[in-house]
């Protein structure tokens, strides 16, 4: 299996933490250095033609999309490591759920932070005020929803840990603990709770020291 | 089962779909017209904390986000009506990425361009600023429909199926779009042959 990608990019990093939570090290990362614009290259744009990283290769399949590939990885290793899915169909479809919440209402609130508070800075650009402003704004009112949800649920598909909580890591990770702004996250109980939990997890700790 | 929602919104008609493609008459259709608010209202938002359509209530299942409905409905409705996720875990995971396109990519660039034919008279400006990023996708896709008959490889999955909701607003309902076809011989003939299927068909006879 070879994963194409970046150790700090963090939707790689969305398919390392679900490869180590599964316990499977078969794989190999294959650098693709966004620095140099490899990600645009033509033997690049094959595998992927939309020019994003990660791409995942397991024999004779060539999948992309983090939360597809995320989904591949947990299926093919059932019943090694964690259980990411649930245990019944039920479960299951509650989990995707939540894979759709994050996809579709958190990361187009948190990913714009990171890239203002992160990002733009490493590139030597300033962050943009009011794009900070009206993300942590909106991203505050999301987060009151997770909150009264965390306060009677441990994880966000139920009492199990899953594939839609690990979802959430990589760019939250960079909002707290990289651009150090994580209030939205720290003043809700709930949510600091569970964020608190999720971060712990010895799979997500392998994969940040990367 | 109930479904929450209404017809002629995209995400309760992606789920509609599923459930005709799997031939499935067991269910109630429960009107939520969020237009007029009813998303907002305290019952509604006990079922769906986002205050978003559609919901699917199942036995003791509350479940939302029309991808995720899709979903289940393909997996416990496996073995009736039409196959929705391929036959094996490669080919669900194929049908999985371009689920993932369909919503990353596909979606955010249809919906800016029906924000914009959807607000009559039409700002030409940014109606083509609009088609040109959708138009981008649509370049990929055309490359890619040149070498399988479906998204997913030579199955109809939820993958194609996603599309139709969206794709039936901009092609049929605003009549814009067929521009965006010009070109495109593939991605043309992808549109006509699933907006034939008899499911699509019964679904346009709700709206």
């Amino acid at each position: 299996m070879k994963v194409y990608g970046m150790p700090y990019s963090t939707c790689t990093v969305r398919v390392l933490t679900t490869l180590a939570e599964k316990d499977e090290e078969g794989y190999e990362i294959v650098p693709i250095d966004l620095q140099v614009g490899a990600h645009k290259s033509p033997e690049f744009l094959k595998l992927q033609p939309f020019g994003a990283i990660p791409v995942l290769q397991d024999g004779n399949l060539t999948l992309f999309e983090s939360r597809a590939i995320a989904r591949y990885i947990a299926e093919k290793f059932e019943g090694k490591g964690t259980a990411l899915f649930g245990k019944t169909v039920e479960e299951r479809a509650l989990v995707n759920q939540w894979l759709e919440v994050e996809s579709h209402s958190f990361n187009p609130l948190i990913e714009p932070l990171v890239v203002q508070l992160v990002f733009a800075p490493m590139r030597g650009k300033e962050p943009v005020e009011s794009v900070v402003k009206d993300h942590t704004y909106r991203l505050e009112k999301l987060l009151d929803i997770y909150e009264a949800h965390l306060s009677e649920n441990k994880y966000l598909a139920g009492d199990f840990f899953s594939l839609a909580d690990l979802s959430h890591i990589p760019y939250t990770f960079y909002l707290i603990n990289v651009a150090k702004k994580g209030a939205a996250f720290t003043s809700r109980k709930h949510v600091n709770a569970w964020w608190e939990d999720i971060s712990s997890r010895p799979a997500w700790k392998k994969v940040a020291a990367l | 089962m109930k479904l929450y929602g209404i017809a002629s919104s995209t995400c309760t008609g992606r789920v509609l779909l599923s459930l005709f493609e799997k031939e499935v008459e067991d269910f109630e259709l429960v009107i939520v017209n969020v237009r007029k608010g009813e998303g907002k209202k305290p019952e509604y938002i006990k079922l769906q904390p986002f205050g978003l359509i559609p919901v699917l209530e199942d036995g003791d299942l509350t479940l939302y986000e029309s991808r995720a409905i899709i979903r289940y409905i393909a997996n416990k409705y496996e073995g009736q009506g039409t196959a929705l996720y391929g036959k094996d875990i490669k080919e669900r995971a194929k049908v999985d990425q371009w689920l993932e396109v369909e919503g990353q990519n596909f979606n955010s660039a249809i919906r800016s361009s029906l924000g914009v034919v959807s607000k009559p008279p039409i700002d030409e400006v940014q109606l083509t600023e609009t088609f040109g990023k959708l138009g981008k996708v649509l370049d990929i896709y055309e490359e890619h429909l040149s070498k399988t008959q479906y998204l997913a490889g030579d199955f109809f999955s939820l993958a194609d199926l996603s599309h139709m909701t969206t794709g039936w607003k901009l092609f049929d309902k605003y009549k814009q779009g067929s521009i965006l076809f010009e070109g495109r011989p593939h991605v043309k003939a992808w549109w006509e042959n699933i907006s034939s299927r008899p499911a699509f068909k019964k679904l346009l006879e709700m709206i």
